[in-house]
């Protein structure tokens, strides 16, 4: 009977963090398709720190659809670490693009500006604050399926 | 099991809107852009353009090229041999694009070279020395320069010939028509007036072959 309980709440706890992770993977799936929409359908070139957030953003899409079948809920291993330092370039590259850090501290030198009108998607869409949001999503998520692991207090994610 | 079914929809619905996105942004760029060069008609053919081949050639190419570009010294040879496989049939009218950084002197090269009359022969050593005279991307006109005396050139008369100021007048207003017509990268080709559907070799061919079925 106790067997039989545990059982049934194994499952429904590795339901839980696969629907998490499929989550996380379409922020992820989602995101590389639209940065390869901008750069090879809409012919906009990434700017260096797009590049940077590339390299963190693309491999995120095959670790967490690998995840899912089957289940490996802790992928956050090895996932998060790419989440974390790909958050960091993006604060970084909003800060620049909101001209909160000055223009002489950035990397770009030349080729494309991180900071101009050409990361405005619609004229309303900054792409820099979209890869931020992504990667924010994608964090709060695989923090999510660390918690449901019991590997961190719940109440460091219902402060998030 | 549900949960691959889950996978397998999300990834095939992403694929097929990729798909359809980009067709739907590429046919929209093609009918502007189409646009864009037929009501600027007027800003792809220049007086002091260069122009290669019979004058009452029914169908014309014109290139707007850099120097310094890879891609075009690449389609040069291509370019060349239509021109050669349809001698008296189309003609080409070359523009200037210099993107590259120090492209605007290897530009100034060809006007002089032009003066006496040695442009041809100074474009294909350019572009088949290119990878001698560019690095990362900039153009080293001294270094040119040093070659550019096989061709026949004399080098003294060249780089006064270059300070011209009307050369300068020249890039300006081929860069100009360029943006009116949306000639944003080079090498962009016009076929009669009209852009290629989209960048390649064969796009190129079909566009030429269409005009001359058109005219011939």
């Amino acid at each position: 009977m106790v067997d039989q309980i545990d059982v049934v709440q194994k499952t429904a706890l590795q339901d839980r963090q696969w629907r998490f992770i499929f989550c996380a993977w379409l922020v992820a799936a989602l995101s590389t398709l639209g940065s390869l929409f901008f750069s090879e359908v809409m012919d906009l070139i990434p700017c260096v720190l797009c590049w940077y957030q590339r390299i963190f953003m693309f491999p995120l899409a095959l670790i967490l659809l690998l995840a899912l079948h089957p289940l490996d809920s802790r992928v956050w291993r090895y996932a998060l670490p790419l989440t974390l330092v790909g958050l960091v370039m993006t604060l970084y590259h909003c800060l620049l693009f909101y001209g909160l850090i000055p223009e002489s501290l950035q990397p770009c030198r030349q080729g494309v500006s991180c900071a101009d009108d050409s990361m405005v998607l619609m004229g309303f869409l900054p792409i820099p604050l979209l890869s931020l949001a992504a990667f924010a999503i994608i964090t709060a998520l695989l923090l999510k399926v660390r918690v449901l692991a019991g590997r961190l207090p719940a109440a460091v994610i219902e402060s998030l | 099991m549900k949960q691959s079914h889950f996978t397998l929809i999300a990834l095939l619905l992403m694929v097929v809107a990729f798909t359809i996105a980009a067709l739907f942004y590429n046919t929209g760029l093609e009918q502007v852009q189409n646009e864009r060069a037929s009501s600027n008609s007027a800003a792809l053919i220049k007086d002091y353009s260069v122009r290669e081949g019979d004058p009452a050639a029914k169908v014309t190419i014109v290139e707007f090229m850099d120097p310094a570009c890879g891609t075009c010294a690449q389609f040069y040879p291509f370019v060349k041999q239509m021109m050669k496989y349809y001698t008296g049939k189309i003609n080409l009218v070359v523009r200037y694009l210099p993107f590259h950084q120090g492209s605007d002197q290897m530009v100034a090269m060809l006007e002089a070279a032009r003066k006496q009359d040695k442009f041809w022969p100074v474009l294909e050593l350019m572009f088949a020395t290119q990878t001698q005279w560019t690095h990362n991307h900039v153009a080293q006109p001294e270094i040119f320069l040093g070659i550019i005396e096989q061709s026949g050139v004399d080098v003294a008369r060249l780089r006064m010939d270059m300070q011209d100021p009307a050369i300068q007048r020249v890039i300006k207003q081929d860069l100009a028509d360029g943006e009116a017509l949306g000639a944003d990268k080079t090498p962009t080709f016009f076929v009669n007036g009209k852009p290629l559907p989209s960048f390649g070799y064969r796009q190129l061919q079909e566009l030429v072959e269409d005009e001359l079925q058109a005219y011939y």
